[in-house]
């Protein structure tokens, strides 16, 4: 059986979209899938040394909040200062209280697997980023490397 | 329970750590040998039949007992 092949594009920067692309790859490696993950615009996020991810509750009414919060907390109330770090520690929380692993765990599980991390290069010229800020075993490139791999891919997914 | 070589508890981790756990546990075992793993991820029980079928490594019992999940696993 010839190895199946998984290519995804992470292009978000939040806690909550850093899940899909380090869960599915890091899975997919289990399986025996040879795996790539091209990150570009915000994905180069979860690439940092030092994740600082933050999850918003503004513009998305699909998200539960604690204590029925989002019932009686006004949608401006999640603008005032502070706000979006309470409601990030608060989600860390929740996730670490059930089991759930931290993105730094999966990340490390993703590398461990040997998931080809693909960094933008074009995103880290445009954010003014650096190579030394981001972690160790990333290659950087653009997207007709993104094509070699993912041309000829099984599943490819756009997160 | 039938007879295992090597016991994985992954009681209390949520989707994809028990999957996860359990292949780094089987990559150190020998080809035929079993391994028992125990979980409370009620997702794990698709998820476990889903990971056999696919790296070929046969599930050879999954059972709920005592509010927790349990598998056999034997290394192909």
């Amino acid at each position: 059986m010839d190895q199946k092949k998984l290519a995804i594009i992470a292009t978000k920067g939040s806690l909550d979209w850093a899940y899909p692309p380090f869960i599915l790859a890091s899975t997919a490696a289990a399986l025996g899938y040879d795996t790539q993950i091209f990150f570009t615009f915000y994905g180069l996020q979860l690439l940092k040394k030092k994740l600082a991810l933050e999850v918003t509750p503004l513009g998305n009414p699909g998200m539960p909040m604690p204590m029925g919060m989002d019932k009686w907390f006004p949608v401006l109330g999640m603008t005032l200062p502070g706000m979006q770090g309470m409601v990030t520690s608060m989600m860390k929380k929740k996730m670490s209280s059930k089991g759930v692993a931290s993105i730094e765990e999966l990340r490390e599980l993703c590398m461990e697997a040997e998931v080809k991390v693909v960094a933008c290069q074009m995103t880290v010229d445009l954010f003014d980023m650096d190579h030394s800020e981001f972690i160790d075993g990333v290659e950087y490139a653009g997207a007709a490397a993104f094509f070699e791999f993912a041309g000829d891919s099984d599943i490819c997914l756009y997160i | 329970m039938a007879d295992f070589d090597q016991e994985l508890d992954a009681s209390g981790l949520n989707c994809p750590l028990p999957i996860l756990r359990a292949k780094k546990t089987l990559s150190g075992m020998d080809a035929g040998q079993i391994l028992h793993i125990i979980a409370t991820d009620p997702g794990s029980v698709k998820d476990f039949d889903a990971f056999s079928k696919q790296t070929g490594n046969e599930l050879l019992e999954s059972k709920e007992e005592g509010g927790k999940f349990h598998f056999l696993i034997k290394k192909a």
